[in-house]
């Protein structure tokens, strides 16, 4: 999750907008407080002894009937909202990082060997790749997680859920990754300080690692950054549609979809919270990410 | 000389300066002054930097933001004309100026016919019908010399070659009749025999339809072609200006004789380059020396067998297909070459782009594998048939040197490890301190200093860059140079120098270079023997002096006849 | 041109052969047909009879040829869930996704062109800054947080459209149009805005980043230097070059919808295909799954092959490379 994202200091240096480091310094303070969730959340949601039903769905604390106790409010089962939200967006920004790094990895390491040998590697891992991205990010995690819920029985619960969500968000995402390397790559295998370190005779890993690869790294940062609210999306609209995060243990779309149920009958927050919380964390991530690829490679466009 | 008739062009203490993000101001332009003609080619000369583009696109209206025009004034055949705002009361860019563009591959619109590209800005600036305007542009076709032109007209820019292409886009150009044309860098994509046809075009152009032309390029021997006057740029001031003859033959301000004593010439070879205040020779001389003293103690007993023999070379490149074991089209861009190569000596291969010798370079420095014949080093051999695996001494022997210094080295990597890579690879040095050492002595032979070695490659200019990735290719200490067009992407007066560097790197260490090139100057001043090649095939091999002075080949002949260069001055009596 | 259509064939081929061998593993290992299918107390000898008449005892490939003969009749199996046959549950629901598909593609170009346009042509204008501000707002709120405001906002609050199904329907033959109907209208009306505005804002933001990088190439410059007009020059010549990669991305757009009204149908209870299937995955109805991933994986396989079609009759180049 090592992403630019995560760097104002950086950003400013390289003459970011104001609006571009605020939205980082948001990322920031957003990233932080989900991962010391478990010290800053009023409640432990995943503690199920504290919630009492006599507190469900009780509105904002400034709201007429909200209370105090819970600042945003409690859901169905009376577990404070805030408190749920961190956690969850604990859980969303793991598993989206996860899902990132899965797909950096496979997808740089394909990318620079297609790029780099050409011929029928670069025919393998790319015909693969088409016919990967002809499916959609969202069908393939889709069936992905649908599998594995049919073979083992455990794929639902608490531990084995993120792994799952994890794979079949990367590999979708892995694509991109590998077609830039690759597209990259091929660029910097044609330059002559790769045809002058192959006429000194160096081996083709020490070529792919030592000079082609830190030369092709900018474009992966981007795409980083930018596939890491991808993933965070992905990622809510699984556990939205009920194949992802399991209500014990809600990440930010679990709660949303908590929520749609309670919509009809007046009860926005519950939806609406977790909601707005995703929209700004992915917004945030988002702006960075735009100015970056602007910045660095105008060519470079999502596609998913 | 024409009377007073009114110029086409006349500009006037021209300012042009782009602010910074750091809220100074760059001046691109200063003070520049010059009057066009009408039949007169006026060329506009300098390196990069110099600001001879940003003149030809200001009076093309075609200066990009945040540029700015910040004194000075532009007339064109009399009216002022104010290229911010692209129009003025009545001059009209593209019916009064034209332009040519110097790449002629990507000026055209690829997705819309030869037709509807030359008509457009006649039935929008000349109201001509539909009709009309295919017929004036059939006239344009044919005076532009393109053969078939109502079967062109139908056809898309990439079913035309450069050429074509360019003759296309100098018909778009006079298509509204202007007096004016800016052509900048015109025939710099393209290969001298074009050259050569796109440049009499123009003068023609000029002669007959008196048309003025502001032809902006870096290159002398065009100048000297097809320019009547010439104005010489360095740093966005006018250095000098006068008549072809005057400026090229009896140039009067310093950097202006620099500039055209670092041409190459074709007719004479000279011992070294002339050079302004050539970078640091300080410790180089010592560097060299120690360098030899190391090259002796490799080099095995002196013998007259070549150092390198190329026999029967064949190279075919095949596009692979798209299923596994079908095969694509097969091109052979090597075809059946033999040539040798004597220790000590400079050995040039010529040709036009396309023409094999880059695939040939690569084969010899072991990039390319070749399909027949083989490649022999000291008699062993190194590619194709029977070849051994080259390691060690062997792969050592051979190095390289490449065309663009702005990729020949790794942007990521400090100058200090990129040199020390090969030494370290090959074990040449026992500890990191003694390549360190050896890495030291290398910039300064190469005469840079040592400190170079901290430094990222971004911080030295395009003929530093040269020198060092020189010197990495000396770090392995070889006995043969391939060097792949080494100065093409350079600007003369660096040129120059790497020129001069080279001979005296061969001087003092012996090496043996393999120099191909496309400038038959270029190879003229260094090469002792010189092979020429066209579409894959060696048409012919001699002495340079004998090459140069009576070739053989018909080939050859029309390339020497058709290079521009200095010793033919348009307009200048031949000197007896 | 028969050589680009050759190996779009070929490749279209390909990634339907993986689709199938997908859908088939999906459908013989991924839970126990003969489990799912047998009574509750059935003998093993019953089982075992089952097997036999599934034809699940054949060795593998064959398993598979049967597989794809039976799927190439139109015969997907029947669905564990309501004991239907699936090529019909498919052919009911597929009406009202192909209408919201179209709503949405037909919304989302409409509009992202022109505003992909707008910000190419006046990158520092306001409206510019605003369309690239709330683009990003666009990409960055999931598909189904859209749906719940627009529901909270237009169907809860102000009560003026309907919050799911698709209204008075039409029956043409065997397919059910709600285009007819004003309630059928209406109904389409907020799904179809949701499904919609994701790709709008992709289109548009491709359109700019495609219309900018013409705008500054050689060609144009040159149609600059020869003082054709802005107008013409924007409109007639950077657009249609901007425009050949939308072509593409449409066609994958297009794709992308089909799997996004999952979502779109979700949150608004819409009877299409992709509620179909989302049901079909939180009950594992495997026959369903694989139904449903081969059609779609058919219907993207036909646009993308159209689409590159298209592409080779549009760009002259790739029409001379194969003629």
């Amino acid at each position: 999750m090592k992403t630019l994202a995560s760097s104002p200091g950086l950003l400013f240096r390289l003459g970011a907008p104001v609006s571009v480091i605020l939205a980082a310094i948001l990322v920031m303070i957003l990233v932080t407080c989900a991962l010391m969730a478990s010290w800053i959340a009023p409640y432990d949601p995943t503690d199920l002894a504290s919630f009492e039903l006599m507190n469900a769905e009780l509105p904002p604390a400034f709201t007429a009937e909200g209370d105090t106790r819970f600042l945003l409010g409690t859901d169905n089962q009376g577990r404070d909202l805030l408190s749920a939200m961190l956690y969850g967006a604990r859980v969303s920004i793991a598993i989206g990082g996860g899902a990132v790094l899965l797909a950096a990895t496979l997808g740089v390491t394909l990318g620079l060997l297609a790029g780099y040998f050409g011929g029928r590697v670069d025919a393998l891992i790319m015909r693969i790749a088409d016919v990967i991205l002809s499916f959609p990010t969202i069908l393939l995690a889709l069936l992905v997680s649908g599998i594995a819920r049919a073979i083992f029985p455990g794929a639902a619960t608490a531990e084995w859920a993120p792994i799952i969500l994890i794979c079949a968000i990367a590999i979708h995402e892995w694509v991109q990754y590998a077609r830039t390397v690759r597209a990259a790559a091929m660029v910097e295998a044609a330059k002559d300080y790769v045809r002058a370190a192959k006429v000194i005779g160096l081996p083709p890993w020490r070529i792919m690692l030592r000079h082609i690869l830190p030369n092709v790294m900018s474009p992966v940062l981007v795409i980083s950054t930018i596939n890491l609210a991808a993933a965070v999306l992905t990622e809510a609209t699984l556990s939205f549609l009920g194949v992802g995060m399991p209500p014990t243990y809600p990440s930010l779309g679990t709660l949303i979809r908590i929520g749609n149920e309670f919509v009809f009958s007046g009860i926005w927050w519950i939806a609406l919270f977790p909601a707005l919380a995703l929209v700004i964390l992915v917004l945030a991530v988002n702006v960075v990410g735009d100015w970056l690829r602007d910045r660095f490679n105008p060519k470079l466009r999502v596609k998913r | 000389m024409k009377a007073i008739s009114t110029p086409v062009l006349a500009v006037d203490g021209l300012r042009v300066e782009y602010p910074l993000a750091n809220g100074t101001v760059f001046t691109a332009v200063e003070n520049a002054s010059l009057v066009i003609r009408p039949g007169e080619i006026h060329a506009l000369v300098g390196e990069s930097g110099a600001g001879k583009t940003t003149i030809g696109n200001t009076v093309m209206g075609l200066l990009e933001r945040p540029g700015r025009i910040a004194a000075g004034s532009i007339h064109i055949e009399g009216k002022r004309f104010d290229p911010t705002k692209g129009s003025a009361k009545d001059v009209v860019l593209g019916r009064d100026v034209g332009a040519v563009f110097q790449d002629p591959m990507t000026s055209l619109n690829p997705l819309f016919t030869i037709e509807s590209q030359l008509t457009e800005a006649m039935r929008y600036h000349l109201r001509l019908d539909k009709a009309a305007a295919r017929t004036r542009a059939l006239e344009l076709l044919r005076a532009v010399g393109i053969p078939e032109p109502e079967r062109r007209l139908k056809a898309y820019p990439h079913q035309l070659s450069g050429g074509q292409r360019q003759r296309v886009v100098i018909a778009a150009a006079l298509s509204c009749n202007p007096r004016l044309i800016v052509a900048d860098e015109p025939t710099t994509a393209l290969d001298v025999s074009v050259q050569a046809q796109i440049l009499k075009l123009l003068r023609n152009l000029a002669d007959e339809r008196g048309i003025g032309i502001l032809l902006v390029t870096h290159n002398m021997g065009v100048v000297a072609q097809i320019a009547d006057r010439v104005t010489i740029m360095h740093r966005g001031k006018v250095v000098e200006t006068g008549t072809t003859e005057e400026v090229l033959r009896r140039p009067k301000a310093d950097y202006a004789k620099a500039l055209i004593g670092a041409v190459p010439r074709i007719d004479q070879r000279l011992d070294r380059f002339p050079v302004l205040g050539e970078e640091g020779k300080g410790r180089a001389d010592e560097a060299r020396t120690e360098l030899r003293a190391r090259a002796e103690g490799m080099d095995e007993a002196p013998s007259d067998a070549p150092i390198l023999s190329v026999e029967n070379l064949c190279v075919d490149y095949i596009t692979s297909g798209w299923l596994p074991g079908s095969r694509g089209h097969s091109f052979r861009a090597v075809d059946n070459v033999s040539f040798s190569v004597h220790s000590g000596e400079v050995f040039g291969l010529v040709g036009e782009s396309g023409c094999g010798k880059t695939t040939i370079a690569n084969v010899v420095s072991g990039l390319v594998r070749p399909t027949a014949g083989r490649v022999l080093y000291r008699g062993q051999s190194i590619a194709g048939e029977g070849a051994t695996r080259r390691v060690g001494p062997l792969r050592q022997a051979i190095q390289m040197i490449f065309q663009d210094p702005y990729s020949s080295l790794n942007s990521r990597m400090r100058i200090g490890s990129i040199l020390s890579e090969p030494i370290l690879f090959y074990r040449l040095a026992s500890s990191r301190t003694e390549a360190e050492r050896d890495v030291a002595r290398l910039i300064e032979a190469v005469g840079l200093d040592a400190d170079a070695a901290q430094r990222f490659p971004h911080a030295f200019s395009g003929g530093q860059k040269q020198r060092l990735s020189i010197a990495r290719a000396l770090g392995a200490r070889p006995r043969l140079i391939v060097c792949d067009e080494p100065t093409s992407s350079l600007d003369v007066s660096v040129q120059a120098q790497i020129l001069n560097l080279l001979k005296d790197l061969r001087d003092a260490t012996g090496l043996t270079l393999l120099l191909i090139s496309h400038d038959l100057a270029v190879v003229r001043q260094m090469c002792d023997r010189v092979a020429v090649m066209r579409q894959g095939m060696l048409l012919e091999q001699a002495d340079s002096e004998t090459l140069f002075d009576a070739p053989q080949h018909a080939y050859t002949q029309e390339l020497l006849s058709l290079v521009p260069t200095l010793d033919r001055i348009r307009g200048e009596t031949k000197a007896a | 041109m028969l050589k680009v259509l050759l190996s779009r064939l070929g490749q279209a081929a390909l990634v339907m052969l993986v689709v199938s061998a997908v859908s088939f593993v999906m459908f013989r290992y991924v839970g126990d047909p003969v489990a799912t299918m047998s009574r509750e107390n059935a003998s093993v000898e019953e089982k075992a009879e089952l097997r036999r008449s599934l034809g699940l005892d054949q060795p593998l490939l064959v398993q598979y040829g049967r597989f794809l003969t039976r799927t190439l009749r139109g015969d997907l199996g029947i669905s564990y869930r309501n004991q239907r046959p699936v090529t019909q549950l498919i052919a009911e629901r597929l009406p009202a996704t192909l209408e919201l598909v179209i709503v949405a593609t037909v919304l989302s170009l409409a509009l992202g062109i022109p505003l992909g346009v707008l910000c190419a042509l006046k990158p520092n204008g306001m409206a510019a800054r605003l369309v690239q501000a709330l683009s990003l707002v666009g990409i960055s709120t999931p598909t189904f947080v859209t749906g719940i405001v627009l529901i909270l906002v237009f169907a809860v609050t102000l009560g003026w459209l309907p919050s799911f199904g698709r209204g008075q329907i039409v029956s043409i033959g065997w397919w059910s149009t709600g285009f007819l109907t004003a309630s059928g209208l209406k109904s389409l009306l907020l799904p179809g805005i949701t499904l919609a505005l994701y790709q709008l804002t992709l289109i548009m933001r491709l359109v700019r980043a495609e219309m900018i990088d013409v705008l500054s190439s050689d060609y144009i410059r040159f149609a600059r230097a020869r003082g054709l007009p802005s107008r013409y020059i924007h409109f007639r010549l950077a657009l249609r070059n901007a425009l050949m990669p939308v072509i593409t991305v449409t066609g994958l757009q297009i794709g992308s919808l089909i799997a996004f009204a999952i979502v779109t149908e979700t949150v608004f209870q819409w009877p299409g295909m992709g509620l179909l299937f989302i049901q079909a995955v939180s009950f594992v109805d495997i026959p369903v799954m694989a139904a449903y991933l081969l059609f779609v994986g058919l219907l993207f396989v036909l646009i993308n092959t159209v689409v590159d079609i298209l592409y080779a009759v549009v760009d002259p180049r790739l029409r001379a490379r194969s003629a």
